[in-house]
């Protein structure tokens, strides 16, 4: 099923949580809402869900509007961040509570709940009540819970937040796995920048109820449209810097007070024009080399596979992802290079992308 | 474990014993006083005896006056119709309260608040003339509704709060799944809710059998239409002497349901005071 939200609005008085967002989502894909707490990409799902009206704009399912369509008649399942199961139910309940709904005959409802079931791999937990099962189990009966009635439309709100960080992974994979598998239309909302760069076939960047960009992860990633997408896509987050862009001899150089950085001529144009711009560089596109800029190392953290080392430059703090056989200290001096063709430019006043609008 | 240890470990059950004391003696000396003629301190005097438990069988006053289980099945009735509508409206009501939005949801529950906390007793008088409009007074459905009245404020405040423990998680999942704003109340809140609402039960019925403010205003005497409180005060009549025995045994056999009451429901009670909803979910 096609889902296509055209300006659509929540405001509560005079707040607003959501502001005229458009975006189309293509059958069987599966898109991420991403963005900090408080940019509205929650309650844009629950308005998909039928929970909240929208003050303005559409919502459609296929062609049809759904907006005053109750949310037990948009087909749709959800999970939640709290699994939300019914406690007082076994998982059999659980699960198969939207058939009960629904008047399915009892011998299908225990058949299609039992197959859900196995399918999540909890087929043999069903006279158990929630409080028994550990987070992954429960997260898993939610799913099969979300599943059961085989719905058009699938939302997931932080589905894996409550999960330890090793289960994160593996739960990951598999609802990446079962939604290719069953081609269901799905809507997943997080925080996590990595789930949505791992799962998203595209994702809506969201910020204080706007949608900031609408894309595929490698371009929200390579491309980002606006400074604050720049900045939040990425671990560790992109090292930030306000330089002067100038000509000179045919090179490009973007300069701040102890810094001067060739950049490429192909990405510059736009920056040299401006006065001063926000340059953009990620820790992974600095070498650290022989020659190049010098600075003295700040702070070393280990990330196992790297290290993440903090330089200091005048006034500037950048961080450089580093080998570890490097040996790199605290105290010690370094020289920095950049990667010419990977900065990124931004205007200092609209924080909008010198280079990608 | 040292002498020492043990003195420490076990001085806290020795407070509470201690404590405890003076409030065991008091039921021991009812249930002695009431099989006994007379009682010196604990001890009875003059033998032990059932007379003070003939109201059993015989009405004390004469014939003009109500028996015992007339009395006691009156005082069910209060009990049992405040408890049932109590639960059921202070239910809905503080779903409503809790969750959806309304003009002058703020105001309705400041209001119930402060009568909550209105001396009932200002308002016997004026509730007195609506009885009688309503040819209520001196009758069990009128001492009922007045109770019913008087406790809903407490009712609906708890089950607010029961109610805003309840995850709004839990409930949109029931909308998506397909359910009702009914259903979802009924299939998926209240099972979740049960001991917060056993625990209003018998808080209410508890109220309603012990009541003795509002069913002596508004019923007459002794009459037909007495519950025990009141009947137990007609032992205490002005022109003859106070026959204790008699009090006591009554006492004793108003007692009975709601210690029983207590006994086995107490988890409940205190799982008022927890917030309720959540224990073992």
């Amino acid at each position: 099923m096609k889902v296509k939200l055209e300006n659509l609005t929540k405001r509560w008085g005079k707040v607003v949580g959501v502001e005229a967002v458009n975006l189309e989502i293509k059958d069987g894909e599966f898109v991420v809402f991403l963005g900090p707490s408080g940019c509205g990409k929650t309650t844009t799902l629950l308005m998909v869900a039928g929970i909240y009206k929208p003050s303005a704009g559409t919502i459609r399912f296929d062609d049809r509007v759904v907006n005053e369509v109750g949310p037990k008649d948009r087909n749709i399942g959800m999970v939640f961040q709290s699994y939300a199961l019914y406690p007082h139910m076994t998982v059999m309940q659980n699960i198969s509570y939207p058939l009960r709904l629904m008047k399915t005959p009892k011998s299908e409802m225990i058949e299609r709940s039992q197959g859900v079931a196995d399918m999540m791999g909890i087929g043999n937990l069903m006279d158990r009540k929630p409080a028994f099962l550990s987070g992954g189990q429960q997260q898993r009966v939610a799913l099969g819970r979300a599943l059961v009635k085989e719905p058009e439309l699938l939302l997931f709100d932080e589905p894996l937040s409550n999960l330890d960080a090793r289960l994160r992974l593996s739960m990951r994979s598999e609802i990446k796995r079962l939604q290719i598998d069953l081609g269901i239309t799905s809507i997943y909302v997080t925080h996590d920048q990595v789930e949505a760069m791992t799962m998203a076939d595209r994702i809506a960047v969201m910020k204080d109820g706007q949608l900031h960009a609408y894309d595929t992860p490698e371009e929200v990633y390579n491309r980002p449209r606006t400074l604050f997408i720049g900045q939040f896509i990425g671990n560790p987050p992109m090292n930030l810097l306000t330089v002067d862009v100038s000509k000179t001899n045919g090179t490009f150089h973007a300069q701040a007070d102890d810094l001067d950085m060739i950049v490429s001529a192909a990405r510059s144009e736009k920056a040299a024009e401006k006065n001063r711009v926000t340059l953009g560089i990620r820790p992974e596109d600095i070498k650290i080399g022989e020659k190049g800029i010098v600075g003295e190392i700040f702070g070393v953290e280990t990330f196992g596979r790297d290290h993440l080392i903090e330089v200091v430059i005048g006034d500037n703090h950048i961080f450089v992802l580093a080998d570890p056989e490097l040996r790199l200290k605290s105290g010690s001096n370094v020289q920095i290079e950049i990667n010419p063709e990977k900065v990124q430019f931004f205007d200092r006043s609209s924080e909008k992308s010198l280079l990608w609008n | 474990m040292t002498l020492r240890k043990r003195i420490f470990s076990s001085a806290p059950y020795l407070l509470l014993v201690i404590s405890v004391v003076p409030i065991l003696a008091g039921y021991f000396w009812l249930l002695i006083s009431s099989f006994a003629t007379r009682t010196e301190g604990l001890l009875p005097v003059g033998g032990l005896t059932l007379k003070n438990w003939s109201f059993l069988r015989e009405t004390p006053f004469g014939l003009n006056y109500p028996s015992i289980w007339r009395v006691t099945l009156n005082t069910f009735l209060v009990a049992a119709f405040m408890t049932i509508v109590v639960v059921l409206v202070s239910s809905l009501a503080g779903y409503a309260l809790s969750r959806l939005n309304f003009p002058g949801r703020r105001q309705f529950l400041s209001l119930t608040l402060i009568l909550h906390a209105f001396p009932s007793v200002t308002l016997l008088i004026g509730i007195f003339f609506v009885l009688r409009t309503l040819n209520l007074y001196n009758t069990v459905i009128g001492v009922g509704l007045v109770m019913v009245g008087f406790e809903m404020p407490f009712g609906i405040w708890l089950m607010k709060g029961f109610f805003d423990n309840v995850s709004w998680d839990m409930e949109r999942a029931a909308l998506i799944d397909g359910a009702s704003r009914l259903q979802v109340w009924w299939q998926i809140i209240i099972p979740t809710l049960k001991p917060g609402i056993a625990a209003l039960s018998i808080f209410a019925f508890v109220s309603g059998w012990n009541a003795w403010l509002i069913p002596k205003t508004f019923t007459i005497g002794a009459g037909q239409q007495a519950t025990l409180s009141v009947y137990l005060q007609n032992f205490q009549g002005e022109a003859t002497a106070v026959d204790w025995g008699a009090v006591t045994a009554v006492g004793l056999f108003q007692l009975i349901p709601v210690a029983l009451f207590f006994i086995f429901t107490q988890d409940l009670l205190l799982s008022i005071y927890a917030g309720g909803a959540k224990g073992g979910a």
